[in-house]
């Protein structure tokens, strides 16, 4: 007998600590650049979501989640880029109106597929849908087949390198690898006053609850236990009568769809995007962030992406080399010894206590068991 | 590339076709080695660049080492260099199946985000070692020069030299693969490991040799691309893919399909790059192997196993 909750109250407490911390906590304490840095990593935090529902829940480990993130960076960033190149600020360019690494490639016209990212709205669309149509494409190909674990990963990372070798290769409609730099303007509102970073921090977490409480829902539908089920035993699944394919092509394009919003909100707190977002290194950098806060855990993700960033930013600052050799052993470590991550050890240590105390609070809690490790139990 | 005349057409070929198969013979030789470990034991080493600059880092050592003590034997110091190559990945190799890679064969996904974080340890240690600047080693006079196997085309000797290297290595690994009593324990231990077990194969350490044989592949692999490149700590990074989608379009288990797809991928860049450059002869290269690869996943020579 399976009641789906949507939320336990567990999960909710969970959600409003994340809520408290992101809204209240961090905003207070910290200045404007902090937090700016803050909704950066915050900007992962998408990417890795959309990884527990992939490769946690799904069993789909996708190397290229760089990809679905740079394609919606570059998408609203190409509409930045066409904004702030009006004729009048790029007079002094040979082709006036068009982005400035366009005329220095000699470039002497806006190339087709950028025309239509005049309009932001054709952008906003683009940001969702490119990468989603990208990532149904790749898994309709993939999971018709039954192509899947180890092979699919090895593919998406070719797909990284591939789009990666073609933007620095097409400079002249890319931007090469500086990428698409200088972004001023959004509709005429200057991106990079301190008001807009206060803005764009709130929006970014807005946006990453939003994903978290689709992915939860997901989780807690009937879907999400089939995505367990197929993990498990996909054959089972199978000749149950499910078409597997459809449900992994689904959750793989949510999960494309979430890194898609991620850079497009990177872009826009950042105002620049380039290759260096998409290739093999980030992709699996992204999958490390999701494997360090617990891969079956979507709040964990959030927090993993946090940290690991967090600690990036802290020990590359000051120990540039130590920074590799703990990246390294945190890979190693996380998966030999701790393969649920920081959500796996909350569950060990407080969870438990946490629960009775929530038993205590009301009456009794109708979900016996804890989400963290629902899918890791068996 | 429509205007050119037929004549000049061939001989573009030609010329490109000698160049790809140099290309071809790195490409073999680091294919090998994770043909070897991803196709028969199910591993994904993303750590198998590494060992391959393991091995060019040993070459550029011992290079050293003979130039500094021995400058009368400086001419025959690659051959002591690939041995000491081989040695030296295939001990680490040892060591990494004992200490992580053992764990994880039921997982392998996790064998893929363990050895990334070992390549990035390794990486590091490099770095550390050796300095972040790219070394080369100093080519001994009879493998320099080129040899003219027609007007037009030329051909290094180190090429050349490299070329044989990849032969012989595959050959040897064919023998080793198909006719020793090893390879046949190997064979067994992939197709039904309890029943390999069970006839009283030690399939542990059959799993820490086989590994331990590709590592040291790579290693020689290594020591040949000191002979058409310089070796930087993150040299191992840019070959890795390739490789990867080497194995895998070769048909994960089957020797002459990685023979066969490192010839084919590697021709198809090397002529494509004559005509379009590099960066986008590599992209249409790989763009086609990552599509044949979604109309025949199991690559082009599948080897039929019951499971």
């Amino acid at each position: 007998m399976f009641r789906t909750t949507f939320m336990t109250r567990h999960d909710l407490l969970g959600f409003a600590v994340l809520a408290v911390l992101l809204l209240l906590v961090l905003p207070l304490s910290l200045d404007v650049f902090r937090l700016n840095l803050v909704g950066k990593y915050l900007t992962y935090a998408f990417v890795a979501v959309g990884l527990v529902l992939c490769w946690g829940c799904g069993g789909i480990l996708s190397l290229g989640q760089g990809v679905f993130y740079g394609l919606g960076g570059y998408a609203l960033a190409m509409f930045l880029k066409l904004e702030s190149s009006d004729p009048e600020s790029t007079r002094i360019q040979s082709t006036p109106g068009i982005p400035d690494f366009m005329d220095w490639n000699q470039l002497t016209e806006l190339p087709w597929f950028w025309e239509p990212f005049q309009s932001l709205g054709f952008s906003l669309l683009a940001v969702l849908l490119v990468p989603t149509l990208f990532a149904y494409l790749i898994g309709v190909a993939m999971f018709k087949r039954r192509v899947g674990g180890v092979y699919f990963a090895i593919i998406t990372q070719a797909i990284a390198a591939i789009l990666t070798i073609l933007i620095i290769g097409q400079q002249g409609y890319t931007g090469g690898v500086n990428g698409i730099t200088d972004l001023r303007t959004l509709l005429g509102w200057n991106i990079r006053t301190d008001f807009a970073s206060y803005v764009f921090y709130f929006v970014c977490v807005g946006l990453l609850f939003v994903c978290l409480l689709v992915a939860q829902f997901i989780r807690r539908s009937k879907l999400g236990r089939i995505l367990l089920a197929m993990r498990e035993q996909e054959d089972r699944v199978r000749f149950s009568g499910y078409d597997v394919a459809g449900f992994k092509i689904f959750v793989f394009c949510v999960g494309a769809a979430f890194a898609a919003i991620g850079g497009a909100m990177f872009t826009l707190q950042e105002g620049f995007m380039s290759p260096s977002f998409v290739g093999i290194v980030p992709s699996i950098e992204m999958v490390i962030f999701c494997a360090v806060g617990g891969r079956l855990s979507l709040l964990g993700a959030v927090y993993g992406a946090l940290l690991v960033n967090l600690a990036k930013t802290v020990f590359g600052e000051s120990f540039p080399e130590l920074w590799l050799f703990a990246m390294g052993l945190l890979f190693i470590g996380v998966v030999m010894a701790f393969p649920n991550g920081l959500a796996g050890l909350y569950q060990q240590f407080l969870g438990d206590r946490v629960a009775r105390w929530l038993d205590q609070l009301g009456r009794p809690s109708r979900s016996q068991a804890p989400v963290a490790l629902e899918g890791g139990a068996q | 590339m429509f205007d050119y005349s037929m004549s000049e057409l061939t001989a573009i070929f030609a010329m490109q076709g000698f160049a790809g198969l140099i290309l071809f013979s790195v490409f073999l030789l680091m294919a090998l080695g994770l043909a070897i470990i991803f196709g028969q034991m199910g591993v994904i080493n993303m750590a198998h660049g590494e060992f391959m600059i393991l091995g060019a880092y040993v070459t550029y050592l011992t290079s050293n080492l003979f130039a500094e003590y021995a400058p009368g034997l400086f001419d025959g110091y690659f051959f002591v260099a690939i041995v000491l190559a081989f040695l030296a990945s295939a001990l680490l190799g040892m060591l990494v199946e004992w200490s992580m890679i053992r764990f994880l064969y039921q997982r392998p996904l996790d064998t893929l985000l363990a050895t990334w974080g070992l390549s990035l340890v390794l990486q590091q240690a490099y770095r550390s070692i050796f300095g972040a600047r790219e070394v080369g080693v100093v080519i001994p006079d009879w493998l320099t020069g080129s040899y003219p196997v027609t007007d037009i085309v030329e051909l290094p000797v180190s090429g050349i030299f490299v070329m044989v290297l990849a032969v012989g290595v595959t050959l040897a690994v064919a023998l080793l693969m198909f006719r020793s009593r090893w390879g046949c324990q190997v064979r067994a231990v992939v197709q039904n490991r309890p029943m390999a077990g069970a006839v009283g194969i030690n399939t542990a350490r059959v799993d820490r040799l086989t590994f331990a044989l590709g590592c040291g592949i790579a290693g020689i692999a290594g020591s040949a691309f000191t002979m058409i490149g310089s070796t930087g700590p993150s040299s191992g990074q840019l070959y890795i893919v390739d490789t990867f989608l080497v194995v895998v379009f070769g048909g994960a288990a089957s020797l002459l399909g990685t023979v066969a797809s490192a010839f084919g991928i590697s021709q198809a860049q090397s002529t494509l790059e004559f005509f379009l450059g590099g960066s986008m002869a590599k992209v249409l290269t790989l763009m086609v192997v990552v599509l044949i690869l979604m109309v025949r996943p199991q690559g082009l020579f599948a080897l039929k196993v019951r499971r």
